[in-house]
């Protein structure tokens, strides 16, 4: 369990002042420039030694995507920071760009350093009205106080921050999409390769991090890469957001370590499960793109990133999504269908076809107006759409539906025998 | 070069190459929607799925991975069959399949493909998704429910055409192809994207529910409607030319066609001469062939040869022009000309009155100077190549002449033609960026040519292009953008008056007793002199056919095979699709019959007797289809005085691309292409 000394996001519920004076009270931009005349190398190996994964989802070594960007580039090169958090269930990085802004721009500064960016773009999400003004202030406050901009924190080294805001599609929360929407185009991902180390936003060499990666950044570097590696798991160390919501008694965000057991979390800090942990019946532990986990596996599973792969879920950006008895998980599972066909960008076809195609079939799964067959064809459709799509919105959309079979099939031909019985005294429609 | 094996077979591929690429070299078809090799890589239909060796397990788009030395690559393995399968499913679920009310029916890259690579049948028993269609204009019919969004029409009309109309808008299955707000294409390619089209989504509006592709017979043929010598293949039925389609030829026209040569042809069936008229009383009459020849011979008896004199037109073959000219010869008259609007062009060198450079040129070249000359209107093709060139290297382009839009960036310079003195004395901006350019290209248009002082301009352009390095040894930047598809193989002909003899303005304002107008009408007929009898010969009842004495019918170039030089001097050959229509005759047979009537008969029974006299007149015909690049060693100039320049602006000799030349002014489709330029569209029909 995560010591209050150990916490890096200690305004994480914005009691305190989020803005200059508040954020330097809590020890950001604490001679920054220190840490900047380690130089790259050494910036990008702490990293690497610290183990973070990256925070977005996919869990991505961090330092080793730093690593990646060329040592010596003819053209400028960018940190790219995708705030567009639009995961269902996600809700950490907005309450860093409200409470702790600072904690990222200062995370730009190092990362971009690291990499030898010239400047971070921060594309946050469209709906983040105030969250913008709160990063907007920072960045004001950032730049009036030489800690960015030319000749950063006195370090020599010029570096601006810019922020640009969405127009709200969760497709450019995928980074080549991002990249694509912060041009100024369609929000329609790349192809890769080429990968955005190579040719990336504008052309020019590229990483996209997500907000949590490089806000944690500073402190791994101020209180070393051993400090990280002793708070979580092998391989998955360090601390995280929780997202808790759902059918909780008290939903919140928290930070705790990586490997933290889901019970744990959601009755020490969620309040417990409605009605008690035996009402509990599944569990979405990443965001709505990773598979759900019945109770009989959320009684003993680790929040970490093998752990939840090793029960064919995952960690994703460690949205915990409580579903209780009460709920209807086929209907659950239709609505997150429905969500990914919305939010398909169109571009390859698995993924605008089949997403589609496989709502309009849940949707009768909810009412029960299929056959049995009929759950063998879907897992063979999502099996279709995954793997061979642009961007892993295909992979996404798939996995909740291949986790309600995995785990809830006797749910599913339960509720087909039923629509079965009560519909054999009603009359056939014409079809 | 990097090493690849696919499918077992062993390649060697350039880096750089993308599988799909090498599967081709490797003789290995994969299957593809989006993929084109002149467009850029989409790779969203995501059919050319092929399993990588030591890759992710998953299956990778083909079109888009780079190869790698010591790529192992399987295109038949059961991960990749089925991945095709179930991209085929999906791009069918949503397609209306109604194959036999489409016109793509036949030649559908949907169709073939899910039959190679499709289930037997569809698991999807949901309804299918609608979408209304969109009105693109006069020349494309859309069906929008059969799109299968693979972008071709939207890459290839912002990339090659560069008129970026078209885009997606809405995401997801709402995904939609269309120009935004509703409007015609603007564009004079926009045909080639019912080509690009692999569904039946975009189909031609003439051509809609008219015939399957394999009643037609196909026939190779050249292009006439402008001077590019686009390579067609004219698809016919009986008597019917029912579509002109493109065919490849890397050097000309790549795959591309412009707008008018793809759908004037409905031109060729209206106002068309079927048989030859006399003028009797004021008034023609129909009439013989006897009584034609007879009228003719009966009126060239007492005329010497300097009173009679022949004009050529702009969409003849050589064969009828070297016939004519012979004729002429054996009457004893020089006074022939092929320039019928004027353009001071000069024949006595052939690089004064050619696009030296060569098309494929353009892309080499560092540096354009277009003068008068607007060749999106008047080579939309050789301007696709232009634009290609632009892209590619960013090269400089200079306009002296009116300010368009050419689809790519320009530095316009101005109007008048004295700033070509100017550039030749360095007194511009754009001198220095032609003097530093390695192989600069000078381009001059009819626009320049067809005026009073168009010998003046003609001579400073060369000029200038001596001056500013064009001229070399292996580089010819100097070259004549012509509209007239006839007039370079005239001009090879030597279908020129000689110094003594008459020009066509001489001839039309009454230095003729008789005029003898091969399918010429690219002129007022008011001005040719009261006193002059005129014979016509053409296939159009167009401006000269008003004003002639004799009509003597003759065919278009779908129905007589033909030599064309276009504008670059390469000889073409094209093969008749099918008859001329009633008595009308192709044209160097009416020559040779009418050279029989009068006993001076033509030296020549056939058509490769003909063209043996054409090589012997000219060599440059012996050499059908290829063309050498050569350089320039003599610096000498055309006849002319650069300094008699007027400052009179410089404008295009085409005013309006749609209607040039008799079949494209008796085409419906054209009218009606002229029509959406100006008038909103109606809603779709």
């Amino acid at each position: 369990m995560l010591q209050d000394k150990d916490r890096i996001f200690t305004n994480l519920y914005g009691q305190h002042d989020p803005f200059l004076n508040g954020a330097r009270a809590r020890g950001d931009w604490d001679n920054t420039a220190a840490i900047l005349a380690r130089g790259r190398d050494a910036i990008v190996q702490e990293m690497k030694d610290s183990g973070l994964r990256g925070r977005g989802g996919a869990g991505f070594p961090t330092g080793l995507k730093w690593s990646f960007m060329p040592k010596q580039a003819d053209r400028p090169c960018y940190l790219v920071v995708n705030a567009d958090e639009s995961e269902p269930g996600t809700c950490k990085d907005r309450d860093i760009l409200r409470h702790d802004p600072h904690k990222l721009v200062e995370g730009c500064l190092v990362a971009g350093f690291a990499m030898g960016a010239t400047a971070a773009y921060i594309y946050v999400r469209g709906e983040f009205y105030n969250e913008t003004v709160n990063l907007k202030r920072a960045i004001d406050e950032a730049y009036e106080a030489g800690l960015i901009g030319k000749n950063a924190c006195g370090s020599g080294y010029d570096y601006d921050v810019f922020f640009h805001r969405g127009a709200g599609a969760y497709i450019c929360g995928e980074e080549t999409a991002l990249i694509e929407s912060l041009e100024g185009k369609k929000g329609m991902p790349r192809m890769k390769p080429p990968f955005p180390a190579g040719v990336g936003l504008y052309g020019c060499p590229s990483t996209v991090n997500n907000v949590e990666s490089i806000a944690v950044a500073p402190t791994i570097l101020r209180r070393g890469a051993s400090w990280f590696t002793s708070l979580g798991r092998q391989n998955n160390t360090g601390q995280k957001l929780f997202c808790i919501s759902g059918h909780v008694n008290k939903p919140c965000n928290v930070e705790e370590e990586l490997g933290i057991p889901l019970k744990e979390l959601i009755e020490k800090y969620a309040g417990g499960v409605r009605g008690g942990w035996d009402n509990l019946l599944a569990v979405i532990p990443g965001g709505a793109s990773v598979p759900l986990i019945p109770k009989s596996i959320c009684d003993t599973v680790l929040m970490d990133f093998d752990s939840l792969r090793a029960v064919t879920s995952g960690l994703g950006t460690a949205a915990v999504i409580v579903m209780d008895k009460s709920t209807d998980v086929i209907k659950a599972i239709t609505r997150l269908s429905k969500f990914y066909m919305h939010e398909s960008c169109g571009q390859c076809t698995p993924c605008r076809e089949g997403t589609g195609w496989m709502w309009r079939v849940m949707t009768r799964m909810t009412e029960g107006r299929a056959t049995v067959d009929e759950i063998d064809t879907l897992q063979k459709v999502t099996k279709q759409v995954e793997g061979h799509t642009i961007c892993a919105l295909g992979d996404a959309a798939a996995w909740p539906i291949q986790g309600l079979i995995r785990h809830f099939r006797p749910v599913m031909e339960e509720r087909i025998a039923a629509y079965k019985r009560s519909a054999k005294s009603m009359p056939m429609a014409a079809e | 070069m990097a090493k690849v094996t696919i499918d077992g077979i062993v390649v060697d591929v350039a880096n750089g190459s993308t599988i799909l690429q090498a599967a081709e070299q490797a003789g290995i078809e994969v299957p593809r929607f989006c993929y084109h090799e002149r467009l850029s890589i989409a790779g969203n239909c995501r059919m050319c799925l092929v399993e990588v060796e030591k890759a992710p397990p998953k299956p990778i788009a083909s079109c888009s991975y780079p190869v790698a030395d010591g790529m192992i690559v399987h295109t038949d393995s059961p991960m990749v069959r089925n991945g095709r399968r179930g991209v085929m499913e999906f791009l069918l679920i949503n397609h209306p399949l109604d194959c036999p009310i489409c016109d793509q029916g036949g030649e559908c890259d949907l169709q073939d493909q899910a039959m190679g690579f499709g289930a037997d049948h569809s698991r999807y028993a949901e309804n299918k998704r609608a979408v209304p269609d969109k009105n693109l204009g006069p020349l494309v019919k859309t069906s929008m429910n059969r799109c299968i969004h693979c972008t071709r029409c939207i890459r290839f009309i912002t990339e090659v055409a560069g008129v970026p109309d078209l885009g997606a808008t809405a995401r997801g299955e709402h995904m939609e192809v269309g120009t935004y707000v509703e409007k015609a294409l603007g564009s004079e390619l926009s045909g080639n994207i019912i080509d690009l089209c692999p569904v039946g989504a975009l189909t031609s509006k003439p051509y809609a529910f008219v015939a399957r592709p394999w009643e037609l017979a196909k026939v190779d043929s050249i292009d006439v409607l402008d001077a590019v010598g686009a390579n067609i293949r004219i698809d016919a039925r009986g008597t019917e030319v029912l579509r002109i389609l493109p065919r490849i030829n890397e050097d000309v026209n790549e795959e591309w066609l412009g707008d008018k040569s793809r759908f004037a042809i409905d031109g060729l069936k209206r106002r068309r001469l079927d048989r030859p008229w006399v003028r009797e009383n004021g008034k023609l009459r129909a009439a013989t062939w006897d009584e034609a020849f007879a009228t003719i011979a009966a009126k060239l008896k007492p005329l010497s040869g300097d009173r009679i004199g022949a004009v050529a037109g702009d969409l003849v073959d050589a064969e009828s022009v070297l016939a004519l000219k012979d004729l002429l010869a054996s009457l004893g008259s020089g006074n022939i000309d092929c320039r019928q609007d004027g353009a001071k062009l000069d024949a006595s060198r052939r690089d004064f009155y050619c696009f030296n450079t060569s098309i494929v040129g353009i892309e080499e070249a560092d540096a354009i100077l277009i003068v008068g000359a607007n060749p999106r209107k008047e080579a939309p093709v050789l301007n696709a190549r232009i634009r290609k060139a632009r892209l590619a290297s960013g090269l400089p382009i200079g306009v002296i002449g009116s300010e368009t839009d050419l689809t790519y960036a320009v530095t316009h310079l101005g109007t008048s033609p004295s700033l070509l003195t100017d550039l030749h004395g360095d007194q511009h901006d754009f001198a220095k960026v032609l003097a530093d350019a390695k192989k600069p290209m000078i381009i001059v248009g009819q626009g320049a040519l067809a005026r009073p002082d168009g010998s003046a301009i003609l001579a400073a352009a060369w000029r200038l292009a001596a001056h500013v390095g064009a001229l070399s040894a292996d580089w010819h930047g100097f070259n004549v953008l012509h509209t007239a598809a006839g007039r370079v193989g005239a001009l090879d002909l030597g279908f020129v008056p000689g110094p003594q003899d008459k020009t066509a303005d001489v001839m039309l304002g009454g230095g003729v007793d008789l005029l003898w107008l091969l399918g010429a009408d690219g002129f007022d007929p008011a001005r040719i002199a009261a006193g002059t009898f005129v014979v016509y010969q053409g296939h159009h009842g167009d401006a000269g056919a008003q004003r002639a004495d004799v009509i003597l019918p003759g065919a278009a170039y779908t129905e007589k095979s033909g030599t064309y030089v276009n504008t670059e001097g390469r000889v073409q050959r094209g093969f008749r699709a099918v008859y001329p229509p009633g008595d009308a005759r192709e044209d160097w047979t009416i020559l040779r019959a009418f050279s029989a009537v009068i006993g001076k008969t033509l030296p020549y029974d056939t058509i490769e007797a003909l063209r043996a006299r054409l090589e012997q007149v000219n060599p440059v015909f012996g050499r059908v289809g290829h063309l050498p690049r050569f350089g320039c060693s003599d610096h000498t100039g055309p006849t002319g005085d650069p300094a008699v320049l007027s400052d009179e602006p410089l404008v295009s000799a085409v005013a309006n691309y749609y209607v040039t030349d008799p079949i494209s002014r008796s085409s419906p489709t054209m009218a009606a292409c002229v029509a959406a330029q100006t008038e909103p569209l109606m809603a779709a029909e």
